[in-house]
């Protein structure tokens, strides 16, 4: 341990703490732009700069570490003028245009200015100036709004090691793009929209798709169904100032009803579904010898990356479509016909914590006669601008329940939104289907949490299984060159393109709580207990729809409308 | 045409990387999307890296040069000497601005920071050739001079 003085007071921290976490340890905050947590420090923008006494320059606290009966000052008339300088010059370099920025309220460069008190522009000069990237379904990149802090480059080589943008060129003519300046959509970026949660400013974006959305709910001859993943109602509250982690799935049928939605449906609904054909699938992989490991290929992030970068291990992806695109595909079958609608005149919207779902909906192996089997993919975020639009009071809405057929699930379907959640739910249908008797025990400890690859082995029938869970799309390399050498002792691996799953996707509620994963992933845990139903194959509505139109899971029926194939993209 | 260069190197050490963009631009005097690709693949880097790398360095070039290289020397003795109208009148006389090729690949223009020449600015070479004390009015008979003389394809400029 060692002693020191900020501001005047005294503060113990361990060696080798930076000045930064000791003076946060103590309650005193420091501004950060270019700061990640847990990241090496790159002490880029220099806004958390700092005087310390000895030192004739200012200190960038991120990266300097603390030592005994060191003297700090964070909050001096030098160190507050330098930093309004930084801000200053940023803002210069960056377009005027907050009032109709998708940003706007909820930019780190905006609070900055504020609390830095900027009102006047004192430089002026030549400012960059960089065409919009509007290639990719998923995600817009705009250069322009960009502030070289390189939180997004580091997410996406560090974390994700995706490695699809890095800093090209140099000095004013900097940039954050891609290989050649090339649009996102022919670039390796796999649209997971990590990069968006960390971009302190709107250079990074989902691609909005309201204006289409509300098109078709004004058009009288459209019948509009919404459909809500499992991640969603744990994260949308915290948009209006909810604590973090609050279940809202009661609001947002109400609040999706008031947009005009028809039918209100629930995802879980063909996530149940999609583990009642894919345990199927891993059942017969594993008793008739094919292709093992078994991929989940729930996560559209995940299944692009394979594609980029491995093509020739395809064969070892499921092929079941992902759950929002079955939910549309039945709804354009089945639904259709019970209600006595054509197919064309339904236009599915997906609610989805997703950037990359935007992407899958528009593939083509998903689309049957070019009507595709999800029209539209709202984020987390685009719905909340859309309740605020309409006028939706959404703290103050009455909870109603979801549509049936098509809104019942299970405990078993709600823990999708989470890493591991496919995996555990996989498990306790599989077993079911295995053995013909029944989970004593639902909960596998092993395989929740944050860890990037988590295993759990168990023996069903004298068979021993072995799971690994995936999660961020960097750890997924290992796995598959394990897969690659035929080395890999797994049977069935679940991989989330995000960390911590579907639950921290692209597309949730942007702020840097750092909890706020644990949080939403312990609400989602939360409504699995309270399930009257936690597995998938005990699902009523399921078993309807089998007996009904599929006859038995991995039917002919089945395979043409539940699953799908992938392509190779490997350049 | 470059395969051979990966062979003086380990594969996957990225400390390399340099060295690799620099033997390829030995090769070809630019750097073509292709092996950029394969030197990516070859250190283990991701391909945007390896061209944020191509692009940080003046050294390197991502087009091909043509057979003749201009270059205008913008150190400050020739800028008081009127290099920037220099400049201007080639970029004008070729049709093309400073860091570009023409289109028929025979003219590259740039610039460069001092050529260490100062005692005869404004200086411009060409190819190897240095002309001191250049005026904005010689340099359409300077030109006419290159554009008439074709030369030897084998001695591109530039290449060593």
């Amino acid at each position: 341990m060692v002693e020191l003085t900020i501001n005047k007071i005294k503060v113990n921290a361990e060696e080798g703490m930076t000045i930064l976490d000791a003076a946060k340890s103590a309650g005193i905050a420091v501004p950060t732009l270019c700061h990640m947590k847990n990241l090496f420090p790159t002490g880029a923008c220099r806004i958390c700069s700092v005087e310390v006494e000895g030192q004739r320059g200012l200190i960038p606290s991120c990266a300097y570490p603390v030592y005994e009966g060191m003297v700090v000052d964070t909050n001096s008339p030098r160190v507050r003028k330098a930093r309004k300088t930084i801000v200053e010059l940023l803002i210069e370099n960056h377009p005027q245009d907050c009032l109709i920025c998708v940003r706007n309220k909820n930019c780190e460069l905006q609070d900055m200015s504020a609390h830095y008190g900027v009102r006047e522009h004192r430089y002026a000069g030549e400012s960059k100036d960089h065409a919009i990237d509007i290639s990719s379904p998923s995600m817009e990149r705009d250069p322009a709004k960009c502030i070289l802090c390189g939180r997004c480059v580091r997410v996406c080589n560090e974390i994700q090691q995706v490695g699809a943008i890095d800093f090209t060129k140099r000095g004013f003519q900097s940039i954050v793009t891609t290989p050649y300046n090339k649009g996102l959509n022919i670039s390796d970026c796999i649209l997971c929209g990590q990069c968006i949660l960390v971009c302190p400013t709107a250079a990074l974006r989902e691609k909005g798709q309201l204006k289409e959305v509300a098109s078709a709910l004004n058009n009288k001859n459209k019948f509009v169904i919404a459909q809500i993943a499992p991640a969603v109602r744990a994260s949308l509250g915290e948009e209006y100032n909810m604590p973090l982690g609050t279940d809202v799935t009661g609001q947002l049928v109400t609040g999706l009803k008031r947009l005009g939605f028809k039918r209100v449906f629930d995802t879980n609904f063909a996530a149940d579904l999609t583990i009642m054909e894919e345990a199927t699938e891993l059942v017969n992989r594993v008793t008739n010898n094919k292709p093992l490991p078994m991929f989940t290929s729930c996560c559209p992030g995940w299944v692009k990356y394979i594609e980029h970068r491995k093509p020739e291990l395809l064969q070892h992806v499921s092929t079941c479509k992902s759950p929002h695109e079955m939910e549309g595909a039945i709804l354009k079958t089945y639904y259709a016909k019970k209600i006595g609608i054509d197919p064309k005149d339904i236009v599915v919207v997906s609610i989805m914590p997703c950037t990359v779902k935007k992407f899958e909906s528009s593939r083509p192996e998903l689309s049957e006669e070019y009507m595709p089997d999800v029209d539209a993919v709202l984020t987390t975020r685009e719905l909340v601008r859309f309740f605020n639009m309409a006028g939706v009071d959404f703290v103050d809405l009455p909870g109603s329940e979801f549509d049936n057929p098509l809104g019942e699930s299970t405990g078993a379907a709600i823990i999708f939104g989470t890493s591991g959640g496919v995996m555990e739910a996989a498990i306790r249908t599989a077993y079911n289907m295995l053995t013909g008797k029944e989970l004593e025990k639902l909960e596998f400890e092993e395989i929740r949490g944050l860890e990037g690859i988590k295993e759990l082995s168990l023996t069903i029938n004298g068979l021993k299984l072995n799971f690994a869970v995936v999660n961020g799309i960097g750890n997924v390399a290992k796995v598959l060159e394990e897969v690659e050498n035929g080395t890999s002792k797994y049977h069935f691996v679940e991989v989330m393109a995000c960390p911590g799953g579907c639950i921290n996707g692209g597309g949730q509620p942007i702020h840097q709580k750092h909890e706020k994963v644990i949080k939403r992933i312990k609400a989602l845990y939360e409504i699995d207990t309270k399930m009257i139903h936690r597995k998938s194959h005990e699902n009523e509505a399921v078993k309807t729809l089998y007996k009904e139109f599929f006859g038995e899971p991995n039917s002919e029926k089945a395979h043409e409308i539940l699953h799908t194939h992938y392509k190779s993209r490997k350049k | 045409m470059h395969k051979h260069i990966f062979k003086k190197y380990p594969a996957k050490d990225k400390s390399n990387l340099i060295a690799l963009l620099q033997a390829v631009q030995e090769i070809y005097g630019y750097l073509p999307e292709g092996a950029l690709q394969e030197v990516s693949d070859f250190v283990g880097l991701p391909l945007s890296r390896v061209y944020g790398v191509a692009t940080f360095y003046n050294q390197f070039r991502l087009t091909p040069l043509g057979e003749i290289v201009i270059r205008v020397c913008r150190g400050t003795a020739c800028h008081v000497c009127n290099s920037a109208n220099i400049l201007f009148t080639l970029e004008t006389n070729l049709g093309i601005t400073a860091g570009q090729t023409t289109r028929d690949k025979r003219f590259t223009l740039e610039t460069v920071a001092c050529i260490g020449a100062c005692s005869i600015a404004p200086v411009i070479t060409i190819n190897d050739e240095y002309h001191g004390k250049v005026t904005v009015k010689e340099i359409p008979n300077i030109l006419k001079k290159y554009n008439v003389q074709k030369q030897n394809p084998e001695k591109k400029a530039g290449v060593k």
